[in-house]
């Protein structure tokens, strides 16, 4: 039986309270009748043979390449850069997509007799991933064979003597990268496609550049003219980051693109709820709902956090495709299409989500107050192709505990950011002016970029730009649950219930308004017609 | 009439110093302060005048005083009993000489410079700190035909602020008002002149990150000083003044009077580090640069130990709060060769093109242009000093800044 596709529920009095996330919970809510859920599809058919897929996928690439084998030769300089820890969420069950490309790709290498291998973690500014996320991203055996003869490295965007510049665009956008990639005879990428943004010239252009070229597209203007980032043709980040990967293959460099999708089948069994519709749960799926819901209230913020970063997800391939960057990434975004759209109908008044425990920033480590923004208003508010979910000024109601609270080695700009910057002004073009550069050089952040698991001290600029659309489309945002005061700090209006964060929106929106709540995760996108 | 005294007594002391470990301003109604019917002191001799309070504020010296937690060494430097207040609007109840020499009508509003140097003293010829105009760094302040007192608000034969019937003051301590200034304005002009003395003192360059350390009234008059005599070219300009703040009211006050930023000051060293660029050694913290100077404005040891915290190597920590016997590591002082300056009171400043001006002069130039006057939250006829004291020891955390006694009648506060 093939899997359900994404559905859009109509409230009734005879629906069950929604299942809302909460950061590390979930509450249930009861929705105003007439109001609309949207469900993700259930989740695609693993591939049954991954391995084999894989090497398919390797020998028959798609677009102007050659096989992988055909590309390889003895003496030639091979670079594998792959996707960071941002990568996927939660954290798959091993082996990880990553470590089953990787082996393939290094099986064919040896065969071919390369023997200047060298991995690359694609890290762009994120923070550097610890020893134990690296072995659990390529397993035990990749990392001891590489990693203690230093052929194991991260991407270190604030190195001069191992970033190389392209060139410009024709738009004036410098193209500066990691330098032995760029050199290499032979760049192999090896991506996770979570999101419809992801892969592309994206994970060259962006994963291994340094912030002299990323500014060119990690700015506001750029994020407000992305409607949505998920929806390529509609997306300056998409087109920003194709200009440069055109000018990266101008350059000569030679990139072999491998790409995989995911299903949706992103929780553990013992929270098989979670991957269900509240009128789809059965006895068991009540219960446990109510056991977790109940012993979470109770749990101090750290422990459940400890217990939320623990789970290891069981989503599995649904396709990989390699060759041609662009026409690999045609066939990717269909397959996370395939996976995660839902047709949906016109927008609505008001948006309402509940934002889970993680988001790509925080994976173990904490989801401070500019991530819960980001999360919401960067990626669920952009989850959608067309136009979004609520209306040019309609109100996004997100739920989430919002804590006053940050991972100093994590995030430590962050801090900053939110004493500094967001006191003076929460507009992202006015920040951008003021007080980015600032941040960007500030040589305690790239000390802690470089030498600790520290994100680059501009990343929470470009988590507050990542909102910069939907602070430009909403006339209210509204916060259920959170610390009231790093809420307003925000910028936002914090709100103790749903309800009464609804009687607020009507200020905004009128006295019958249109509802919409984004179920998700599951991840979904939205094709609002 | 009506003034509240302070006598030397060693068990009231005690009893305010228990009270107030409950909160500053707590020993109010069992310290040394007293509610008493009191004629204004007669004239100590020629150059003398009388003024009648008309606002008077409650300083954080005095505070410390009714506390009992007074540092001891000011012991030799007061004579009791004495009648306290030393930021003090009066009126002239006859026509006197003022300090510039000018002769002023009676009825004239005049700011008291409280300090008692050798001209008020008598002594001729005056001491050389005195001579120089630096009545602050007087060497006679125990000697003359007054007996011992630092300033108006400590010395038995002057009296002070905090009383209906007046005090005595030597025509060098007298400051006319010019008109544009409010009541309220005119009473923190004391204050002020000692931040505009601390800010002259420092050795602020154009440009530098300054840190002040304290949003009570000495910091937000510090602020308001570096703002503003920064902007007139008379300092030179921060390129960063950034103030540490307990209290929201504080903070909004410290960004009005010129702050680049004010915040709560357990996040003052975050912003000086990014202000500074500076890196950070071990898990305290530590700031391998810092600010180039810090105005601690609260002058405790915690205050003290964070601003040798902030200061850059080579950089200059300037005490402008009171401070007393304090427990601090001066292992960094020691390292970094920080220089840690007093800045007490007032006297001739060098400003601009090194003409030499009085600090209250600039003060009340300050006063004027940025509204200090706002800084008094709070005002208590003498009758309800023990609520008024309390609120002064608790100003802050009740969103307010400076509390004055009111010693006009109903008619003069109308006005």
């Amino acid at each position: 039986m093939s899997p359900r596709p994404g559905f859009v529920l109509e409230v009734d009095r005879s629906t069950p309270p929604t299942m809302f996330w909460n950061g590390e919970g979930f509450v249930l809510e009861r929705l105003p009748e007439g109001s609309r859920v949207i469900y993700a599809p259930e989740p695609l058919e693993p591939l049954a043979d991954p391995v084999g897929a894989i090497r398919h996928a390797l020998v028959h690439p798609l677009g102007d390449s050659e096989p992988l084998p055909a590309l390889l030769r003895p003496g030639m300089r091979l670079t594998i850069c792959f996707d960071d820890v941002s990568l996927p969420l939660p954290p798959m069950r091993a082996p990880d997509v990553r470590q089953l490309v990787i082996e393939q790709v290094l099986d064919m290498a040896a065969q071919a007799g390369v023997d200047d291998v060298v991995l690359v973690a694609a890290l762009a500014l994120h923070r550097r991933m610890t020893e134990a996320e690296l072995r659990h991203a390529l397993g035990d055996r990749i990392y001891e064979a590489f990693a203690p003869h230093g052929l194991l490295t991260q991407h270190d965007a604030e190195d001069p003597e191992n970033l190389v510049f392209l060139g410009h665009t024709d738009k004036g956008e410098e193209v500066e990268l990691n330098k032995r990639a760029a050199t290499s005879d032979l760049l192999v990428y090896v991506n996770i496609n979570l999101v419809a943004m992801d892969g592309g010239h994206k994970s060259v252009a962006t994963g291994l550049a340094s912030y002299r070229s990323l500014r060119h597209h990690h700015n506001p203007r750029t994020m407000q003219h992305s409607r949505s980032f998920m929806d390529a043709p509609s997306s300056e980040l998409h087109s920003s980051n194709w200009r440069m990967g055109r000018l990266i293959a101008e350059a000569g460099v030679k990139v072999f693109q491998i790409e995989t999708t995911l299903n949706t089948d992103t929780f553990p069994s013992q929270f098989a709820f979670l991957q269900k519709r509240e009128w789809e749960w059965n006895l068991r799926d009540r219960a446990t709902f109510a056991a977790t819901a109940g012993a979470l209230e109770r749990t101090p913020a750290r422990v459940a956090r400890q217990i939320f970063h623990a789970i290891r997800s069981p989503h599995a391939m649904a396709s990989v495709q390699a060759g041609e960057v662009e026409a690999v990434h045609e066939v990717t975004t269909a397959n996370v299409w395939r996976q995660q759209g839902v047709e949906v109908q016109g927008q609505s008044d008001i948006v309402t989500m509940g934002l889970p425990y993680i988001c790509p920033y925080n994976v173990n480590s904490i989801m401070n107050p500019i991530l819960v923004a980001c999360l919401g208003l960067g990626y669920f508010f952009n989850m959608y192709r067309g136009k979004p979910l609520v209306r040019e000024g309609g109100v996004a109601v997100l739920r989430h505990p919002t804590p006053w609270a940050f991972h100093p080695g994590h995030h430590p700009s962050y801090i900053d950011f939110f004493e500094q910057v967001l006191t003076e002004t929460t507009d992202p073009v006015d920040m951008h002016k003021r007080f980015e550069e600032s941040f960007a050089t500030d040589p305690w952040y790239v000390h802690l970029y470089r030498t600790g698991h520290a994100y680059h001290g501009v990343h929470p600029f470009y988590m507050w730009y990542w909102c910069a659309h939907a602070l430009q489309h909403l006339g209210r945002v509204i916060v259920v649950g959170g610390d009231p005061r790093a809420v307003r700090r925000l910028g936002f209006s914090p709100a103790s219930t749903l309800d009464d964060a609804l009687e607020m929106a009507t200020d905004v929106v009128g006295r019958s308004p249109t509802l919409t709540h984004l179920h998700a995760p599951p991840l979904l996108m939205a094709d609002v017609r | 009439m009506k003034a509240l005294v302070v006598e030397r007594s060693v068990p009231r002391f005690a009893a305010a110093r228990v009270a107030s470990a409950f909160g500053s301003g707590r020993g109010a109604g069992i310290g040394p302060l007293r509610l008493t019917d009191r004629d204004a002191p007669p004239l100590p001799g020629p150059g003398w005048h009388r003024v009648r309070p008309v606002l008077s504020g409650i300083c954080g010296s005095d505070l410390a005083t009714l506390d009992g937690r007074s540092s001891r060494y000011f012991e030799d430097l007061v004579s009791f009993p004495f009648v306290p207040g030393h930021e003090v609007l009066g009126v002239l109840d006859e026509p006197a000489a003022g300090a510039g020499g000018e002769t002023l009508a009676a009825g004239t509003r005049v700011v008291i410079e409280p300090v008692l140097g050798c001209a008020a003293r008598g002594i001729e010829p005056p001491c050389a700190a005195c001579a120089a105009g630096q009545v602050g760094g007087c060497r006679h302040t125990a000697f003359g035909h007054l007996r011992p007192g630092l300033q108006t608000g400590y010395c038995a034969d002057t009296g002070g602020g905090w009383s209906e019937a007046g005090l005595v003051a030597h025509h060098s301590q007298i400051h006319p008002v010019p008109g544009e200034l409010s009541d309220a304005d005119a009473v923190t002009v004391e204050p002020v002149a000692c931040a505009v003395h601390a800010a002259m003192a420092a050795a602020v360059r154009e440009g530098d990150v300054v840190a002040v350390l304290g949003a009570g009234t000495v910091g937000l008059a510090t602020t308001a000083a570096l703002a503003h005599l920064g902007a007139t070219g008379r300092l030179a300009r921060p390129g960063a003044l950034l103030v540490g703040a307990r209290y929201p009211v504080q903070r909004q006050l410290a960004e009005e009077l010129g702050a680049t930023s004010a915040l709560p000051a357990d996040q003052l060293g975050r912003a000086v580090r990014r202000a500074t660029g500076s890196l950070v050694v071990g898990r305290a913290g530590r700031l391998t640069g810092g600010a180039d100077v810090v105005f601690d404005c609260a002058g405790n040891a915690a205050s003290l130990e964070q601003s040798l915290s902030l200061v850059r190597p080579r950089g200059q920590v300037v005490l402008v709060g009171m401070p007393g016997r304090v427990h601090v590591d001066l292992a960094p002082l020691w390292h970094r060769e920080v220089t840690l300056t007093g800045a007490y009171a007032y006297g001739t400043e060098q400003a601009g093109r090194r003409r030499a001006v009085r600090s209250f002069e600039l003060a009340m130039e300050v006063a004027a242009a940025l509204g200090t006057g706002r800084l008094v939250s709070a005002t208590y006829p003498l009758d309800r000093f023990e609520e008024a004291i309390a609120h002064a020891g608790a100003a802050g955390r009740r969103g307010g800044v400076k509390v004055a006694f009111d010693l006009r009648d109903a008619k003069g506060r109308a006005r």
